[in-house]
């Protein structure tokens, strides 16, 4: 019985092991190809994921035809920007749904969450038409402020209510009786205590607009202000099959989210595991 | 407790004993607005003005430049007739039922796989959610390179274990849709898994232990009481595939943009031409809600077909 079972972790391992190589694979292959010089890619064998000889000229050369650093830097603030203001205002609609009393305060709640059933493709053209009106085409505004009024951001004061109903009410009601402002006990009782719920949301947000590709790709095309995404596809299009420099601008675009993936895992899954959404 | 606040409140206080009742309600009510309305003002221009706008500019002709011309229906009607949307139609439903019934399956061995207390499983969690992270448009490029049938990968692993003639993979009308599906079952999978470990974690374990002592084997315990249990689990994550499915954009914009001879074009990618290529706006627009409207009805069906099946007691 004891052989049986150890013979069945043995063989679990051994698929579990598989799987992992399939998924990881792509990721190794795209990173080992960066650091190998052109006739390698294009002559050696594409098994060997050895760089041979390993060489830096693929990432001088990406960072040298476009300014990728500024890709990078503007993907960065679009992923700081939009989550931060969409959390700060998710949260003080959630605690005004969580909490406070008026009428029409479920109706509304309700008309909100329907925006999460509404496909993104749906507001796509109007939004550009409008942006295009305001004059905001090839500008910053056009690219973070229409992101953070989405789903995305009634996602987040849905989640946040879910936290906030968890917070107990007493610590607020002493707050109230001392006097405070609902102002009051929202910045100084419900935010601090709802950190793991923030932190969270942040990582989610910083996923998803790190990622996101359609709307930047649709009203910037002032190559200064292009985020990560848009410059990869740019560059793609520019340096046409230059598997070489491709693989080092893909690595450079991947690595930052691995990174902070590694760190902060269990907020990623925190996302998926305490509502089966998680930011999509 | 807030220095801050209490300090400020305890000027007030004389005050606030004086108001009346319905003075503090109209209060209440102003102060819980001034919580909503920065996001109601943002979600008001960007997400429902943007709606009716939407809906408005699908009746008409509009190519930005020149005013918009009023034609009616006249959009619609020409959705069922345009071959390109009918081919991108069926395109859709191949990757439904090519990736969607899989991915499930994927997902929900993988969780049941990784659902135990072994050593190192946080590891293989990580690594099989990993993909689900990053980048459609960069992973795809990688992709793009796998699926190079002259240089890429997969074909060097399959002539290495003797398939002499394998499939030009991205250039072949046969083989760029399971290539796409390969690509999305892959990325996508982890992702469900995450989900499903969820649900596993709330089956009870008295459950499990009731069935052993009825006998159960392993098997039948995970056909008896995890995949029914997992139902709910399993009805979300389909519907969130089948729109994923349906949203298919980014993938085929770096991979094929449509090619070869449409084979991999996508409804959203169809759309997107036809708005930011062609500057269709009405009749990109008439198709967006097309679109919309055959996800809503698909998401209507499977909620039904759900609750006919508890009414018969499954």
């Amino acid at each position: 019985m004891k052989r049986k079972k150890r013979l069945h972790i043995a063989a679990l391992y051994a698929i579990l092991i598989l799987v992992a190589i399939v998924m990881i694979f792509p990721f190794v292959w795209s990173v080992t190809a960066s650091f190998k010089t052109s006739r390698q890619i294009y002559g050696g064998n594409p098994l060997d994921l050895i760089p041979n000889p390993a060489t830096l000229n693929n990432y001088r050369k990406a960072l040298s035809v476009l300014p990728f650093h500024r890709f990078l830097l503007n993907s960065l603030m679009l992923a700081s920007i939009v989550p931060i203001a969409s959390i700060t205002l998710a949260s003080m609609a959630a605690y005004s749904f969580a909490r406070l009393q008026f009428k029409g305060r479920d109706f509304i709640f309700m008309l909100l969450l329907g925006v999460m059933m509404l496909p993104g493709h749906v507001t796509l053209i109007p939004r550009y038409a409008l942006v295009r009106k305001l004059g905001w085409i090839n500008k910053y505004t056009a690219l973070i402020i229409p992101p953070i009024f989405g789903a995305g951001l009634v996602f987040n004061i849905f989640f946040m209510r879910q936290h906030f109903l968890s917070i107990p009410r007493e610590l607020e009601e002493a707050a109230l009786i001392d006097g405070c402002s609902s102002w009051g006990v929202w910045r100084n009782i419900i935010m601090p205590n709802s950190k793991p719920a923030i932190a969270t949301l942040a990582i989610i947000g910083f996923k998803t607009e790190w990622n996101s590709f359609l709307w930047p790709n649709v009203v910037i095309n002032d190559f200064l202000k292009m985020p990560i995404q848009v410059g990869l596809t740019y560059l793609q299009t520019n340096v046409q099959s230059s598997w070489d420099i491709l693989m080092a601008a893909t690595t450079l675009s991947i690595i930052p989210l691995i990174v902070i993936f590694m760190c902060f895992q269990r907020y990623f899954m925190a996302g998926i595991l305490t509502t089966g959404l998680g930011g999509r | 407790m807030c220095h801050a606040c209490k300090k400020a409140a305890n000027g007030r206080d004389g005050m606030m004993r004086s108001l009346d009742r319905s003075q503090r309600q109209v209060r209440q009510t102003l102060t819980a607005w001034s919580f909503i309305l920065p996001s109601l003002i943002g979600l008001g221009i960007f997400v429902y003005g943007s709606l009716v706008y939407s809906l408005y500019i699908s009746f008409t002709s509009w190519d930005l430049l020149t005013p918009a011309k009023w034609v009616g229906f006249a959009n619609y009607a020409r959705v069922f007739r345009d071959e390109t949307f009918i081919q991108c139609l069926y395109n859709t439903v191949y990757f439904v039922v090519a990736i969607v019934p899989l991915g499930i399956v994927f997902a929900m061995a993988m969780a049941m796989a990784l659902n135990k207390q072994l050593p190192g499983i946080g590891f293989f969690r990580a690594a099989y959610y990993m993909p689900s992270i990053t980048s459609t448009i960069a992973i795809g490029m990688v992709w793009l390179w796998i699926f190079n049938p002259d240089q890429g990968v997969l074909n060097a692993l399959l002539k290495l274990i003797g398939v002499s003639n394998p499939p030009r993979w991205l250039e072949s009308r046969v083989w760029a849709k399971p290539a796409l599906s390969i690509m999305r079952l892959w990325q996508v999978s982890g992702y469900y898994m995450i989900m499903y470990l969820s649900g596993l974690q709330n089956i009870p374990n008295e459950l499990y232990e009731a069935a052993e002592i009825d006998g159960a084997t392993g098997w039948q315990k995970t056909k008896y009481v995890t995949v029914p249990l997992l139902s709910n689990t399993t009805l979300f994550a389909t519907i969130m595939l089948i729109i994923e499915v349906f949203n298919l954009f980014e993938a085929v914009y770096v991979m094929t943009e449509g090619r070869p001879g449409g084979s991999t074009n996508t409804i959203l990618y169809y759309i997107y031409a036809q708005a930011f290529q062609r500057y269709r706006m009405g009749y990109a627009s008439a198709m967006a809600w097309v679109l919309f409207v055959i996800l809503f009805v698909i998401t209507l069906i499977q909620f039904a077909a759900r609750r006919r099946k508890e009414e018969i007691g499954f």
